[in-house]
């Protein structure tokens, strides 16, 4: 039986794309799973999903990138679930689209884009690593991008963002260890995802890993959490179970 | 004493007063390491706190305040019931709310409303009212529509956010366990670094006040609870070893006194003079007036002389009273394992 039995997760942007793709594998593992959406109609469907699978899950419907959601999705999370053991921070915006240069990006755009990937991921963060804190146990993970670490054009706001959270990574595993808490970020890579399109709408889709690729392998890495160092930034590609044995 | 009014940012800042032996000591928050000993066991009650008052409207059209007391089953809560009005006015000073007979239905949004069961022998406000969702849909209508339980004296309505303690999880209190508002991480991490340990339960910590009577003589009513067993293994043995076990909030007392009864459910437990602490041996608490309902539960720590120095202490240093108040630690020495506590199955 995986370890992800009965635990309870926390995964933001669930409805669609690798967040989805995780959801429905986390759940099939015996996870309790409960789904932040803005979008309530494909955030039922999902739930409805992994039910037919007989599987738990549970949808809250809310934006990661406003203040006043932030407990709300904590606390009916831990209500439906139980004290979350896993969060994911999937959630992100691109901006508008389609991308555009530094110098033509409004600044409200910016804003708005750390709003969700980087300070909406580090106050869900907030609301749920003091309760894993206390029980000594907890796993967070933040998913990143390539654009974090390359500067591709026409990609700075969100790399930027993506690039401070990789950094929060690391900072909160070198604070949080002592207690217990692992904190991950993922580069999931290239996928193809309703995102992806939206951000090159010339890429050739079957060039790209699909969402349940990728998802297999960050629920890999979450069942051998405890064997990769605290903090590390995880490239999904490279991740295999050679890779796991040697991690 | 006079009440804290806002909520505290500097939580290293708040003052503490250490009871120990019959001694009064002035101290801080920050200090708090000082006056453990490595071995000593804090027990936190990690309950969230969520947002229990709902505003709504009855048939007629009445508005109606509601407060949450504690959940019974999987759609039905039992709250009690304020009249027109908000936090600003006293709950004691609250006009008396309509009268609402078993079938009424209260309603707090198009699709988000509940239908009185029936009223509580104890007094006509205190209600178990049934919603029309459960589960999922349940807890959104909560967090959507429900605001946290306000307090007259504070200058500002209270967020969310601020009526959270840091090692929140599942949303049983329906007012903060408010003795852990002033322990953040640095400090907790300090206190696990010196070799005091910390343990967990979670106890759904009621309504402070209501301003009915005959409800507020009856407080605390019935509470969930859940203690894990890893945290009763860890009280015996840090009681077999002579070792302290200081709850962090009254909620934390009632709770272990209660796990002789199983280490789950709800609790109707009342401690007072005449009860014998089998598991605590120090509380770290508010400051709490000789009127509050929480005073009654530090009569089973210390004789009555010794409170009432306390209480004139607190007074003549300025010390801030209610949630957001200053703090009091009182230790006793720890008693011989009661016969008991040796029972308890391990």
């Amino acid at each position: 039986m995986s370890e992800l039995n009965g635990k309870s997760v926390l995964i933001t942007g669930g409805s669609r794309g690798l967040g989805k793709a995780l959801a429905l594998q986390l759940a099939a593992k015996g996870a309790k799973v409960a789904i932040v959406a803005r979008q309530k109609a494909e955030l039922e469907e999902v739930v409805a999903e992994i039910k037919w699978n007989g599987g738990t899950a549970f949808g809250i419907v809310a934006d990661v990138g406003d203040k006043e959601s932030i407990y709300p999705i904590a606390g009916q999370a831990a209500a439906l679930a139980g004290p979350v053991d896993v969060l994911i921070n999937n959630a992100s915006t691109l901006g508008p689209v389609p991308l555009r240069l530094l110098t033509d990006t409004d600044c409200e755009d910016f804003e708005r884009a750390l709003q969700v990937n980087t300070i909406g991921a580090f106050r869900l963060m907030k609301a749920v690593a003091g309760s894993m804190m206390i029980r000594q146990s907890g796993l967070v993970i933040n998913i990143s991008s390539d654009a974090a670490v390359e500067a591709y054009p026409t990609w700075g706001v969100y790399g930027a963002s993506k690039a401070a959270l990789d950094h929060l990574t690391r900072t909160a595993a070198a604070e949080l260890g002592g207690a217990g808490i692992r904190v991950f970020s993922v580069d999931p890579g290239e996928m193809a995802t309703r995102m992806h399109a939206e951000a090159m709408p010339d890429a050739d889709p079957s060039s790209l890993q699909s969402p349940e690729t990728v998802a297999e392998k960050i629920v890999l890495m979450i069942e051998s959490a405890n064997r990769v160092e605290n903090g590390s930034r995880l490239i999904a590609a490279n991740w295999t179970e050679t890779a796991k044995e040697v991690a | 004493m006079k009440a804290a009014r806002t909520p505290r940012e500097n939580k290293q800042s708040v003052k503490l007063l250490v009871a120990e032996s019959g001694q009064l000591q002035n101290s801080a928050m920050a200090q708090l390491p000082e006056h453990l000993r490595a071995g000593d066991l804090l027990v936190v009650n990690d309950a969230a706190t969520l947002p229990a008052s709902l505003r709504g409207r009855d048939e007629h059209n009445r508005p109606v305040e509601i407060r949450l007391a504690s959940q019974l089953n999987e759609r039905t809560w039992q709250a009690v019931i304020f009249g027109e009005g908000d936090w600003r006015t006293p709950t004691e000073h609250r006009p008396v709310p309509p009268r609402l007979k078993a079938g009424e239905e209260i309603i707090f949004a198009q699709d988000f409303n509940a239908v009185v069961v029936k009223e509580s022998p104890l007094s006509n406000r205190l209600l178990d009212l049934e919603f029309n969702h459960s589960g999922e849909a349940l807890w959104s209508g909560i967090y959507r529509y429900g605001k946290p339980v306000q307090y007259s004296y504070m200058t500002e309505e209270l967020n969310l956010w601020s009526v959270q303690n840091v090692y929140g999880g599942r949303p049983w209190a329906v007012e903060m366990p408010s003795a852990g508002h002033a322990l953040n991480w640095s400090l907790l991490l300090k206190l696990r670094e010196a070799g005091i340990q910390i343990a967990t339960l979670t106890h759904g910590a009621g309504l402070s006040a209501t301003g009915d009577e005959q409800i507020d003589r009856a407080l605390p009513l019935p509470e969930r609870f859940e203690v894990p067993p890893t945290t009763m293994a860890t009280v015996l043995r840090t009681k077999a070893a002579g070792n302290r076990v200081i709850a962090i909030g009254t909620s934390v007392v009632r709770a272990l006194e209660s796990v002789l009864l199983g280490l789950n459910g709800f609790t109707t437990l009342k401690i007072g003079p005449e009860h014998r602490l089998q598991f605590v041996d120090g509380l770290l608490t508010g400051t709490h007036d000789v009127s509050e309902s929480h005073y009654q539960l530090l009569r089973a720590f210390l004789p009555e002389e010794e409170l009432r120095e306390i209480s004139l202490h607190l007074e003549e240093h300025n010390y801030l009273t209610h949630e957001f108040g200053d703090a009091c630690l009182i230790l006793t020495a720890p008693d011989k394992l009661n016969p008991k506590v040796r029972a308890f199955p391990r």
